[in-house]
């Protein structure tokens, strides 16, 4: 035989790569940590292979880095280089990383992290997938589901707000994550030799070695299991309860100024406990939208529904729900509204920090408005506003200078004065044709549930939620609109069944699932005629 | 210009006898090329090869120092024909593109190369796009290599193996006068690794000494009667010299041959896979000294029979390990043994997945099997390889466990700021005046339509066939006509005949789009004809609205800014509505992102350090107006744009949001404003190193502003706690 043939030799069994997989998101660096890696590797005796599949790697897409590391010497005797593999052999990887919470739960259905071997690092940090994001309500997974599945399912677990420590360092996750690496201990290299890997490097190397030094705190920070940073909770779905909300159970007072003592007062003697927070930041945001009055009348309507409160010692879920929507809807988006938020110093001021505005720069703000002829006639006196909606020039005019959006940049004397001036049209909102029919409408809304409650506690909550429904500006509103009256026109037939707020709940969920309002057309004709 | 720079790379291109390249497996072959003495390479960018070809356009001053011609090719086609230069004259040539679209598209040159044969050494390397990461159809080369008798290496995956394969197969092209494949795997392609240089040679013949001594031998020209002899050619000559050449350098390897009586039969790009399997067995190691006898075929066709009955002869039963489907291979070896009467079992995918990528995983399970079966006692005492282990073991890796509702998909998609977002965006708004359309999709970074949110495209067809696919439902007539995409580069690789050509040609009644982003964009940002790049070497700026105009197009519009969202849906409704007849056609003219920032950034580094005046724009959300409703997202999917906890304590729904990488592209801002969206979005610009009418301007501002706004704080005064 001609062939290259190799003899038979004695395995040496005992030598095994250390394998580390890398899940990544296109542009986050994961090329950069396994090559900082293999440049960590080959410069401290080791043989090192990187695999990836690039491009994908570009575009935003989950992709898996992998590396494998081979000791290069066996005491004084120099290793040939070894057979590696180019791809990770699921139940026999050693290091997992992932630089974002769902990732960290794919290496795990993957099979990549297996409770036996594999230290995983991951942050916890959430970089929301397609259907996350366009959800019409909360369309979020639960991130304390993955955090549990990842303690179950890794024999190290080591995770960290990775995302903000490089955010904070104003460097990039991947060098956050090499530092976590070193922090972690899994590698046989001293923290100089990883340091020296970005050095060498070259690119960035100050900020880089400072996230890297945020990383590796938080990953050698001891308990060396199941680490978190921060005071945010470790599931950014479930926040954490706000302090004040205990303060306003117990006294609403203090988290009011003089002018709403009264209605705080108020929420003190006529409320259940429960309900007392929604109602502090119900009063608050009714009097800023309009007046002091005008809490006044939002707690009169939550007090029709609090009087068939079944469960005041509880949670009290009908009043606590009504002090939310009520206030929701007696807000409801105006223009006025929008332009009084625009001009708010505090809002300069948080634009300033979100795009770090340096001391000596200047910043200047430009807004996208769209106003419809609805929208305006809508703020006015109600006669005026008829008077223009009828009116065909007015109507023309209106469609010539909006129907391209209007840009008005509010950090200049113009646009501000122009927004400004809008907002100051506050007192005239109750003369308005909007203002009007909104009442009417929380009203027959609120004569609902009261109607319900009194049988079906349940049905009645979930009416109250409905509201949830209506939100949005323009066509969105008035989607919503229009799936909000679906639904509470074929409430009737619920009535009577013993599920009712269990079908009321699904038909909510339908409203949510199109823009088209298709889903909740199908479940109401799927429903029983009454 | 390509999006990665390959600067450092090409240094290691000019390494000489004994250093050590240290590097990527596709750039390991650029340099095996100069080393082999090639006199012309040509290719078409496609993943995983696009580095070879971005390498060699960065690298032309080496190429001009050794005489090397290097060619972008307009198309794989091109490419192939490329190789006629090798017929006649002994040059030796290389070409490059992904496979097996590739192979589809250079078929037809490469079955005329293949049918007359080659005096100079031709090579084809392909980046075999398959399994995990692969963007196309599941399919083989082995079925081109088989048709027009092409020999196919699948060296090892280690770059000396890779590096040495190229060598040998200018050899092996040249003695048996036969065109020679080198598959490299998807991975194969991105593995680093080292090896140890050789000095570049300049080749033997130049192009240009070639083509200034003209020569012509009408045997070698495919026509009868030659064509006839070349078939009998094929298997008389060319093939009995490849199997010799084979034999004689040893280009597959036996190892540990004799130590049992079954072994395994492997693809030599699969050997890793093999070793870790065995290794994690307890039967080999990481040196690959295996306790079972290997047969590796380096070379996969042909199939040398000899080498085969001799492994075979001291065997009960042999594993072919085998990729993908049909089984060629296994079907081969199955005549070899039965036409020499031997009694050897042979399984493959009786033990073995029939279809998809062999992952470690799955050549563990089948090699587990097949030792399991014929060498059971070498497994006692061993480790179990976790993924043989039952379910609910420690190890085992398939135990479920995590809920799969909390891992959702991640497809790539469109970049932050990418240009080609706002004209779907515009479609959307488009249809939902004038109704749902057909639509044709085409390959490039505009299919990532096909995701949500957008969700807009019905089939593809291939490369540069999105006008082609729609013609049969353009016949017109209807009420609707469909609407086809292609991208810059589909239209240059073929686009403009095989669909503008045809579609005027029959009076087609459709809306082509033709997406210019100004590069090949999806395979790494490679120029085309209509970039706007200068560029020293190549010839550039040809606008696609002049090409289509000159091929017979009547109804041309080019839009030079796609992110004007409303004029894009406006042009999308006339374009849907006119009743002129003919194609239609759109070219939608904007910028890659990741190409122009990778140009501007630096610079605007730059500039900021030097005190000039600079300004970043980008995109926010006011979280006090947004309601939670996302429909900017769903019309949008800016990676970029984002959704966060409702800061307010009463709403529910998360907010929208943007992130620090928005690069205020504008589409936010065109989107409200097109669609009607809410009034949340604004847009900051922080100018940096402000000039005196800047300070003055903002002096003045600021002081009027902060007046009014205390005036407002006023009457909120009394709602918080002081």
């Amino acid at each position: 035989m001609t062939i290259a043939s190799q003899a038979p030799q004695a395995p040496q069994t005992s030598l095994r790569p250390i394998t580390m997989a890398i899940l990544a998101m296109g542009g986050e660096g994961g090329g950069v940590l396994s090559d900082w890696t293999v440049a960590l590797a080959e410069a401290n005796g080791y043989y090192a292979q990187s695999t990836s599949v690039a491009g994908v790697a570009q575009r935003t897409g989950a992709t898996v880095y992998y590396v494998e590391l081979f000791p290069r010497f066996d005491g004084d005797v120099e290793l040939p280089y070894p057979v590696l593999s180019t791809m990770p052999t699921p139940g026999e990887v050693d290091i997992v990383v992932a630089s974002e919470l769902m990732e960290a739960g794919r290496a795990i259905q993957r099979g990549f992290v297996t409770p036996d071997r594999s230290t995983l690092i991951a942050s916890t940090s959430r970089t929301y997938s397609m259907p996350e994001r366009t959800a019409m309500g909360d369309g979020r997974v639960d991130s304390q589901g993955i955090i549990d599945a990842a303690k179950g399912a890794s024999a190290t677990f080591i995770r960290g707000d990775f995302a903000r420590v490089a955010e904070e360092s104003r460097s990039v996750i991947s060098a956050v994550l090499f530092g976590a690496i070193c922090g972690a201990g899994v590698l046989p290299f001293t923290r100089d030799q990883f340091e020296d890997a970005i050095r060498r490097g070259g690119k960035g190397v100050e900020t880089s070695l400072a996230a890297f030094d945020g990383g590796y705190n938080v990953a050698s920070a001891p308990p060396a299991v199941d680490i978190q940073i921060g005071v945010r909770p470790a599931s950014a779905e479930a926040p954490a309860e706000d302090p004040s909300d205990s303060i306003a159970r117990s006294s609403a007072g203090d988290l009011v100024g003089e002018q709403l003592q009264v209605q705080a007062h108020r929420i003190m003697e006529d409320f259940p406990a429960a309900a007392r927070p929604m109602l502090v930041h119900g009063i608050k945001r009714t009097a800023e939208y309009q007046d002091v009055s005008y809490a006044d009348a939002y707690l009169d309507r939550v007090a029709r529904v609090r009087a068939f409160e079944t469960d005041p010692d509880g949670e009290a879920r009908l009043t606590t729900e009504a002090a939310r929507y009520v206030a929701l809807w007696m807000t409801y988006e105006d223009t006025i509204r929008v332009a009084f938020h625009k001009t708010r110093e505090r809002r300069f001021a948080r634009i300033e920090g979100e795009s770090r505005v340096g001391d000596k720069d200047i910043m200047q703000v430009h807004e996208y408005l769209h106003p419809q002829i609805e929208e305006i006639t809508d703020t006015l006196p109600t006669a005026l506003g008829r008077w223009m909606l009828r009116t065909k020039w007015i109507n023309a005019l209106v469609y010539k200078v909006t129907h391209k959006g209007i840009k008005i940049q509010t950090s200049s004397l113009w646009g501000f004065t122009v927004l400004y001036l809008l907002a100051r049209l506050r007192p005239i909102r109750p003369r308005s044709l909007r203002f009007a029919l909104e009442q009417e409408r929380i009203d027959a809304w609120l004569d609902r549930v009261c109607a319900i409650a009194p049988s079906d506690y349940a049905l009645a909550c979930e009416v109250v939620e409905l509201q949830q429904l209506v939100k949005g500006y323009g066509e969105t509103h008035a989607n919503g609109m229009r799936n909000f009256m679906a639904i509470m026109d074929v409430l009737s037939r619920l009535q009577s069944s013993p599920d009712a707020a269990i079908t009321a709940a699904k038909l909510r969920s339908a409203a949510l699932a199109d823009e088209s309002g298709r889903a909740l057309r199908q479940t109401i004709d799927a429903l029983p005629t009454a | 210009m390509a999006e990665r720079s390959f600067t450092e790379e090409v240094k290691k291109l000019r390494m000489g006898d004994g250093e050590e390249f240290q590097g990527e497996g596709i750039l390991a072959v650029t340099k095996a090329l100069l080393q082999s003495g090639v006199s012309y390479v040509g290719g078409y960018q496609g993943a995983p090869i696009s580095h070879l070809m971005d390498v060699l356009s960065d690298a032309q001053d080496i190429l001009e120092e050794l005489d090397v011609y290097f060619e972008n090719s307009a198309s794989e086609a091109t490419a192939g024909a490329m190789l006629a230069a090798s017929v006649h004259y002994p040059l030796r040539g290389a070409v490059t593109f992904k496979s097996t679209v590739g192979f589809n598209v250079a078929s037809d040159a490469l079955a005329n190369l293949a049918s007359g044969g080659v005096t100079g050494g031709a090579l084809v390397i392909i980046g075999e796009d398959y399994g995990e990461g692969a963007s196309i159809m599941q399919e083989r080369t082995h079925a081109f290599a088989m048709k027009s008798q092409m020999w196919l290496l699948d060296p090892r995956p280690n770059l000396d193996a890779i590096v040495n394969m190229v060598e040998k197969g200018f050899e092996l092209s040249e003695v048996s006068n036969t065109p020679v494949i080198l598959e490299l795997r998807l991975r194969s392609c991105h593995l680093t690794g080292s090896f140890t240089a050789k000095d570049n040679r300049r080749p033997d013949m130049t192009v240009r000494e070639a083509v200034d001594n003209p020569r012509r031998d009408l045997s070698r020209i495919v026509l009868p009667p030659a064509s006839f002899l070349h078939e009998q050619e094929k298997v008389n000559k060319r093939w009995p010299a490849a199997v010799e050449f084979i034999k004689k350098n040893g280009l597959n390897e036996t190892i540990a041959n004799g130590s049992q009586d079954f072994g395994i039969i492997l693809q030599g790009g699969l050997f890793n896979n093999v070793n870790r399997a065995l290794e994690l067995m307890g039967l080999s190691d990481a040196f690959g000294n295996s306790q079972i006898p290997l047969y590796v075929m380096n070379v996969t066709y042909p199939v040398i029979d000899d080498e085969i009955v001799d492994f075979c002869a001291d065997k009960k039963a042999v594993l072919l390990v085998e990729e993908g489907q049909p089984d060629f291979i296994e079907q081969n070896i199955q005549t070899i043994l039965r036409r020499n009467d031997a009694t050897v079992k042979l399984h493959g995918k009786d033990l073995l997945p029939v279809a998809g990528e062999y992952t470690p995983a799955a050549v563990t399970k089948g090699v587990h099997a097949f030792i399991s079966k014929y060498g059971p006692g070498l497994l006692e005492g061993q480790p179990l390889p976790a993924v043989t282990t039952p379910d609910g073991d420690p190890r085992n890796p398939f135990t479920p466990r995590i809920d799969g509702d909390l891992v959702q998909g991640r497809p790539p998609g469109f970049c932050t700021g990418c240009p080609e977002r706002p004209i779907f965006a515009a479609l959307t708004l488009a249809q939902r005046e004038v109704g749902e359309h057909y639509i044709s999709a085409d390959i490039g970074c505009h299919l990532f339509s096909i995701n949500p949110p957008f969700a807009i495209g019905a089939t593809t067809m291939g490369y540069g066939l999105g006008s082609a696919s729609a013609s049969a439902l353009g016949a017109g007539g209807a009420e609707k006509r469909p609407i086809a995409f292609m991208g810059d580069g589909g239209f240059w690789h073929n686009g403009l005949t095989s669909g503008v050509g045809n579609a005027v040609f029959n009076e087609n009644d459709q809306l082509l789009v033709v997406v210019d982003n100004e590069y090949s964009a999806a395979t790494g940002g490679q120029d085309v004809l209509s970039s706007q790049a200068d560029t020293p070497n190549r010839s550039t700026k040809h606008p696609i609205e002049a090409a289509v105009r000159g091929i017979g197009v009547k109804w041309a519009r080019t839009m030079t800014n796609t992110f004007k969202v409303d004029e894009m849906r406006d042009l999308f409704k006339e374009a849907l509505t006119t009743k002129d007849k003919g194609p239609k056609v759109i070219v939608a003219q904007s910028e890659c992102t990741l190409n122009r920032m990778r140009r501007e950034r630096p610079a605007k580094a730059a500039a900021v350090k030097a005190g000039k005046r600079v300004v970043t724009e980008r995109f926010g959300v006011d979280p006090e107006t947004c309601t939670g409703d996302h429909s900017c997202i769903r019309i949008s999917g800016c990676p970029s744009l984002t959704i966060k906890d409702n800061p307010d304590p009463m709403r529910k729904d998360p907010i929208a949001t943007t992130l620090s990488s928005c690069v205020g592209c504008g589409l936010c801002g065109e989107n409200a404003h097109a669609a009607a969206l809410c009034p949340s979005f604004y847009r900051s610009e922080v100018i940096v190193n402000p000039g005196p009418w800047d300070r003055f301007k903002a002096a003045l501002r600021s002081r009027y502003i902060g007046f009014l706004q205390r005036g407002i704080e006023r009457r909120l005064a009394g709602l918080e706690p002081a």
